[in-house]
C-alpha cells in the first residue's frame, strides 16, 4: 500500500476523533438553541470556565485570590488541600448549575420576546463577562489539566497497524477517551430527552413554548434546566481539550470551531451536531494534509467555514435542520 | 416650546422632503457641522485625535455601512472585520504601487474593491437565511484574515507580515504616515463621514431603502410585491462592504499606519462593529453614531476610571471585561432597540413640552 494512502487513513481516524471534540461544543449550543431559540455564543467561554474552576477547585486555590491580595494586601494562594477529581468534578458541576440558575434570572428572563439577534448580542456580553469573572477568580496563566485520563499514543492500535500496513499509526489515547465519553453524553442525553418527565417537558418548549406553557410546563424552569446540562456538557468538552492543550484561553476558541459544524449538522438536531462534527474534522484534516502545504497551511481556520457555507447553499437547513417553510 | 412642526411652513415640494422636516433639528444639525469643522480642528490635540475623534469618526463609517446591511436589509453580517481587512490591503496595494495617486482616490477605491468582494460574499445570502447566513459570513472574516496572512503578495513580500501606510500629501499637507498632523487626519476622515452618511442618509429614505426595509420585514412579502431580491440584497452587501471597506482603509492609511491583519482586523472587530449597531439602533443612522462614540468612549472611560482606583494592571483589564460584559447585557436589557429608540422618546416629548396636555 502507498505511504500516502497510509498517511492519509491516519489523518481521517485522528480528525474523526477531532470532530468528536468538536460535536461535544455543538452539543451544548444544540441543546440551548433548541429549548429557547438562543444562539449561546457564550458556550466556548462556559467551556473555559468550566475547566478552569475544575482546575482551581481540584488545586485548592483560593477563589479571587489575586483580587483579594490585591485589595487587603494579604498573600494567599491555597487552602492547603487537593480535592480529588472525582469529587472536583462534582462541585463544578454544581457551580455550573448556579451559573445557569443566575444567567437565567438575572439575563435572559427579562428578555424573553426579544428577537433573536438581541439574545445573540446578550450571550455575546455574557461571554465578555464570564471571560473577565474567570481571570478574576483564577488568573489567568495557562494551567494543566489532569483529572486521571489516559494521555499519550496509544500502544495497541500502533502495534496492531503496524503489523498490518508496516507503519504504526499515531492514536492519542485521550482522544479515544474523548469519543467514548462524547458517545455515553450523548446517549444519556438522548436517554434523559426521551424517558424523563424532564426531558419531555424539554422537548415541549422546544417545539412550542405556548402551548407549553398552557399545559402547564414551567418555561423557567426547562430553561434553568437547559442552561444546566449546557453547562454540564461545556464542562466535559472544557475537561478534554483542557487535558488536550491546557487550559488557556484559546479554550474559549473552541466555539468557533463549533459554528461550521453546527450549520452542517444544522442548529436543532442532535445526531446533527454529532455527524456535522465528524464530518468537519475529517474534512479540515485531509484537507490540511492534501492542499494545505500548497498553499501556506493553517487551513483548518476557515476550511470547516467554507465547507459549511458551500453546503448550506445546496441545504440551507443544514443536514438534519428541521425544514425551513415560509409562509406570507 | 422650541421643538415643534407648529410655525414651520413648507410651501414646495423640496421643503417637504427635505432630511430634517423640522426647524430645530437641522439647526442642531448645522450647529454639530459647524462645530465639527470650525472648531474642534483648532483645538485638537493628539490625544484626543487619536484616542477618540478619529476611532469614532471611522468607525461610525463602519457602523453606518453594518447598518445599512443589517439594520436596513435584515442581513446579520459577522464578516466585517475581513470586509475592513479588504480595504486596507486595497489602500496598501494601491498606495505602494501607484505612489502618485491621491489618498481621496486611493480610498474610494477600496471602497470599491471591498464592495466586489462583499458581493461575492453576499451570493450565498439568497439561499441561506438568519442565523445561518451570520454563521456563513464568518466564513469570510476567517477566509480573509487568512489569506492576508498567508499571501505574501498583499503585504509586498514584508518579513514581518505588517504593512505600514507610506508618507502621501493631500494639498501639500500629510495626511498618513508619521509626519501628518491630527487636525489634518481628523479632517480627512471628517470629510469621508460627512460625504458617506450624507449618501447613505438619503439611500435608506429613497426607493433603494425601502425595498431593503421590505426585504428585511418579510422577503417572501417583498417579493410578491415586486422587490426584486437579487438586486435588492446584492445592493445592500455592495454598499454595506463599500463602506466597510473605506473605514478599513481609513483605520489602516490614517489611524494606525502599521497594522498586522491578525490582531487589527479579527473577529473581535467584526464584534465590535455589531455591538455599536445594536446598542446605537438597527435601522438608523443617528444610531450608529450613537453606537460608535458609546464603544470608542467605553473603554477610555473605564481605563480611566480603572487607573484612578489604582489597581494592577491585569487584574483591571479582567474588571473591564466584567463591567464591559455586564454593560452590554443591563443595555440589551433596559432598551433593546438601542440609543436611537431613546433618542426618538426625548424628541417625542421635546415637541409637548413644556404643555404635555
Amino acid at each position: 500500500m502507498p505511504d500516502q494512502l497510509i498517511f492519509a487513513m491516519e489523518v481521517t481516524l485522528n480528525g474523526l476523533l477531532n470532530g468528536v471534540m468538536y460535536a461535544l461544543v455543538a452539543l451544548g449550543f444544540v441543546l440551548i438553541f433548541k429549548a429557547s431559540g438562543i444562539f449561546n455564543y457564550a458556550q466556548g467561554v462556559m467551556a473555559l470556565f468550566a475547566a478552569m474552576t475544575l482546575v482551581g477547585i481540584q488545586q485548592g486555590r483560593v477563589p479571587f485570590g489575586h483580587l483579594i491580595n490585591e485589595i487587603f494586601g494579604t498573600d494567599i494562594h491555597y487552602f492547603g488541600w487537593e480535592v480529588p477529581a472525582l469529587l472536583a468534578i462534582l462541585l463544578t458541576a454544581l457551580v455550573m448549575i448556579a451559573f445557569a440558575w443566575a444567567v437565567q434570572r438575572f439575563v435572559f428572563k427579562h428578555l424573553v420576546g426579544q428577537e433573536p439577534i438581541i439574545l445573540f448580542m446578550a450571550t455575546i456580553g455574557l461571554a465578555y463577562f464570564l471571560e473577565g469573572t474567570s481571570d478574576l477568580m483564577w488568573g489567568s496563566e495557562i494551567r494543566n489539566m489532569d483529572v486521571g485520563l489516559p494521555q499519550g499514543i496509544n500502544d495497541a492500535i500502533d502495534s496492531a497497524t503496524f503489523d498490518i500496513f508496516g507503519y504504526g499509526f499515531f492514536i492519542d489515547n485521550l482522544d479515544i477517551s474523548a469519543a467514548i465519553i462524547a458517545a455515553v453524553l450523548v446517549a444519556a442525553l438522548i436517554a434523559f430527552a426521551q424517558y424523563t418527565k424532564q426531558g419531555r417537558a424539554m422537548r415541549a418548549v422546544a417545539d412550542d413554548h405556548q402551548a407549553a406553557l398552557s399545559v402547564g410546563i414551567k418555561l423557567n424552569y426547562v430553561w434553568v434546566l437547559v442552561w444546566s446540562l449546557a453547562g454540564i456538557v461545556a464542562l466535559v468538552a472544557g475537561i478534554m481539550w483542557g487535558s488536550k492543550s491546557g487550559v488557556q484561553f484559546s479554550l474559549s476558541l473552541i466555539a468557533l470551531k463549533a459554528l461550521p459544524v453546527l450549520m452542517l449538522g444544522g442548529f436543532t438536531s442532535i445526531p446533527g451536531a454529532i455527524v456535522g462534527g465528524l464530518i468537519i474534522g475529517v474534512g479540515e484534516a485531509l484537507f490540511e494534509f492534501s492542499i494545505g502545504p500548497m498553499i501556506g497551511g493553517a487551513t483548518e481556520n476557515w476550511f470547516a467555514y467554507v465547507l459549511a457555507l458551500v453546503f448550506l447553499v445546496f441545504r440551507p437547513q443544514g443536514l438534519f435542520g428541521e425544514k425551513i417553510i415560509e409562509r406570507v | 416650546m422650541f421643538y415643534r412642526e407648529a410655525g414651520d411652513f413648507k410651501t414646495s415640494y423640496t421643503d417637504d422632503s427635505q432630511t430634517f422636516p423640522i426647524k430645530f433639528d437641522r439647526y442642531r444639525y448645522y450647529v454639530v457641522l459647524l462645530v465639527g469643522l470650525g472648531v474642534i480642528p483648532f483645538l485638537i490635540n493628539d490625544y484626543w485625535a487619536n484616542s477618540i475623534l478619529i476611532p469614532f469618526l471611522i468607525y461610525a463609517i463602519a457602523a453606518i455601512g453594518l447598518n445599512i446591511l443589517t439594520g436596513y436589509c435584515g442581513q446579520v453580517s459577522l464578516g466585517t472585520g475581513g470586509f475592513m481587512a479588504v480595504g486596507a490591503f486595497t489602500s496598501y496595494k494601491l498606495m505602494t504601487a501607484f505612489p502618485w495617486m491621491d489618498m481621496v482616490t486611493v480610498t474610494i477605491l477600496s471602497g470599491a474593491m471591498t464592495a466586489m468582494v462583499g458581493v461575492a460574499f453576499g451570493l450565498p445570502s439568497l439561499r441561506i437565511k438568519g442565523f445561518y447566513l451570520a454563521v456563513a459570513t464568518l466564513a469570510a472574516q476567517f477566509f480573509l484574515v487568512w489569506m492576508f496572512n498567508k499571501v505574501p503578495w498583499f503585504f509586498n513580500y514584508s518579513a514581518s507580515g505588517q504593512i505600514n501606510a507610506p508618507e502621501r500629501t493631500l494639498l501639500g499637507v500629510a495626511v498618513t504616515g508619521p509626519n501628518a498632523e491630527a487636525w489634518v487626519k481628523y479632517l480627512f476622515c471628517f470629510a469621508f463621514v460627512f460625504v458617506l452618511a450624507w449618501i447613505a442618509r438619503n439611500l435608506t429614505r429613497g426607493s433603494m431603502g425601502r425595498q431593503w426595509m421590505a426585504i428585511r420585514d418579510m422577503d417572501i412579502a417583498a417579493e410578491i410585491i415586486g422587490v426584486n431580491p437579487l438586486r435588492a440584497k446584492l445592493m445592500a452587501f455592495a454598499v454595506s462592504s463599500f463602506y466597510v471597506g473605506i473605514a478599513g482603509s481609513l483605520l489602516f492609511t490614517v489611524y494606525l499606519g502599521a497594522v498586522e491583519v491578525g490582531s487589527a482586523y479579527g473577529i473581535q472587530k467584526s464584534f465590535l462593529v455589531l455591538f455599536m449597531i445594536i446598542i446605537g439602533g438597527l435601522g438608523s443612522i443617528f444610531g450608529s453614531f450613537a453606537g460608535a462614540a458609546f464603544m470608542v468612549l467605553l473603554p477610555v472611560l473605564l481605563r480611566n476610571l480603572m487607573d484612578s482606583t489604582g489597581l494592577d494592571s491585569a487584574i483591571a483589564t479582567h474588571f473591564e471585561f466584567v463591567i464591559v460584559g455586564a454593560l452590554i447585557m443591563f443595555f440589551l436589557i433596559v432598551e433593546p432597540h438601542g440609543l436611537a429608540r431613546l433618542w426618538a422618546l426625548a424628541k417625542e416629548k421635546l415637541r409637548l413640552w413644556p404643555f404635555p396636555h
